[in-house]
């Protein structure tokens, strides 16, 4: 068995055969991380680029520490510090890259579809380390992964995603991989910042109530408020979206059964989470930042197995 | 097997200092069985037993995409005389693969390698077994099959 896919350029390319696979080797890979030595040889032949034109803490070092662990060779590029600056374009930096005998290109870009555009022009595998407000697979997988290691299964279980769906990619891969393993999906915010016509695109619930939908739920993921990819104003102040839907221990505690909590990262405490549910029993937000990387190993060497010799 | 299970406990009077680990996947069946065979004979002394998927320490990983299976190995191989067990002996890659692993897991004392069937042309590496079943010439174009329900092994 192996995975239907080349890259991984998002969920929605997947069939529920891949995910399980990927979720499966994952499992493997999060017991070689509890090994004195956490590093196996498997990709040891393998280069790969982690092309960030954008941001990121958690991924990339997640990422890095992915390939570290697979034993392969890793080159770090921030469009920041480099030539980009200087008017290169993207398909001339990548294939510069890749003539230095680079195998894998893990990217992060703020313009949706970029990684897609890649794929059509260079040989090697692409892993989307997230694309402007397209999607964030990785993310999502390993979400689904702590979702299943924590409540069992993903088959039935009802899952809200809380917040600015409309500029998420975590929410739309979320929303992909969940519908994909048979969870029932819920999103929940100000009407202002949920897309139109997605109850009829994607086929889920919408709800603009939060106690409604905390009352509904297994599992909340609550999504980060991204003021910097909001170019008009959604709602009048960030006390004020506290205030409605922020999730509060107040909140938590009225209902009637313990729901876990999620949240992507970065969090911003006291806006879309209050700091006492962050860091409660509930909150198994660190665990996801822990499973980030078994997952991210996971689909590097599922990718690296399909690279021809 | 039962001569097997009788050799190991011979060369080891200590059960304490020892550790059995099978090999993932088909090894899972002789070391379980070797491990209750000596865990009737020996019902008072501790038996450390686990089992090893080398799948991420193989050199063909590019070939061919081959998927992990479990590992549990719930115990310190420290200082330990480790046992690996595993069905037939053939090229001596997967052996290979599992010292490579082992290392990861600790310094053992010592390591042996007790085999099913140990296929004795076409070894590829310098690996022998230190105790084993039984011994068969075979060419590569045959194919050894160990069938459990009829406890038999079978040459093609």
């Amino acid at each position: 068995m192996q995975l239907s896919t080349k890259h991984l350029l998002g969920i929605k390319d997947l069939s529920p055969e891949d995910i399980s696979l990927i979720l499966d080797t994952a499992t493997q890979f999060k017991e070689v991380l509890q090994r004195p030595v956490k590093k196996v040889p498997s990709l040891r032949d393998v280069t790969i680029v982690n092309l960030f034109y954008e941001n990121s803490t958690r991924t990339r070092i997640s990422f890095e520490l992915a390939e570290k662990r697979l034993g392969a060779d890793t080159i770090n590029f921030s469009a920041s510090a480099s030539s980009v600056s200087k008017g290169e374009t993207l398909l001339d930096t990548v294939n510069n890259i890749l003539s230095m005998k680079v195998d894998m290109v893990v990217m992060r870009h703020s313009a949706s579809g970029a990684p897609h555009f890649l794929a059509q022009h260079i040989p090697a595998a692409i892993v989307n380390a997230g694309d402007g407000i397209n999607e964030h697979p990785t993310q999502a997988l390993l979400d689904a992964f702590s979702i299943k290691e924590k409540t069992g299964s993903l088959e039935g279980k009802k899952i809200v995603l809380i917040g600015d769906i409309m500029h998420s990619r975590v929410a739309l891969s979320n929303i992909y991989l969940l519908k994909k393993m048979g969870a029932e999906v819920m999103v929940a915010g100000p009407p202002t910042l949920i897309p139109k016509y997605i109850k009829e695109a994607l086929d889920i619930k919408v709800e603009y109530n939060l106690k409604n939908a905390l009352e509904w739920c297994d599992v909340a993921n609550v999504l980060r408020i991204q003021l910097e990819r909001q170019n008009q104003v959604l709602f009048s102040s960030l006390r004020e979206y506290n205030l409605a839907y922020g999730v509060s221990k107040k909140l938590l505690d009225g209902l009637k059964k313990e729901i876990v909590i999620m949240h992507p990262g970065p969090i911003n405490r006291g806006v879309e989470i209050d700091s006492d549910v962050a860091d409660s029993k509930q909150s198994i937000i660190l665990q996801q930042v822990e499973n980030g990387v078994a997952v991210r190993m996971a689909v590097l060497y599922l990718l690296a197995g399909k690279r021809a010799i | 097997m039962r001569r097997l299970a009788h050799q190991l406990l011979e060369n080891h009077l200590n059960l304490g200092n020892v550790v059995f680990i099978g090999l993932q996947p088909r090894g899972i069946q002789v070391s379980a069985k070797m491990v209750d065979m000596i865990r009737e004979l020996c019902p008072n002394d501790p038996v450390h037993y686990g089992v090893l998927d080398i799948t991420f320490y193989r050199d063909d990983v590019r070939e061919e995409l081959h998927l992990a299976n479990k590992t549990d190995i719930s115990f310190s191989i420290e200082g330990k005389i480790v046992i690996l067990i595993d069905d037939v002996l053939y090229t001596g890659r997967t052996i290979r693969a599992a010292l490579d692993a082992l290392q990861d897991f600790g310094r053992p004392q010592k390591i042996e390698l007790c085999v099913l069937v140990n296929r004795r042309f076409n070894r590829e590496l310098p690996i022998q077994p230190d105790y084993c079943g039984k011994s068969i010439d075979t060419i590569i174009s045959q194919k050894v099959k160990v069938e459990w329900d009829k406890e038999q092994v079978i040459l093609y």
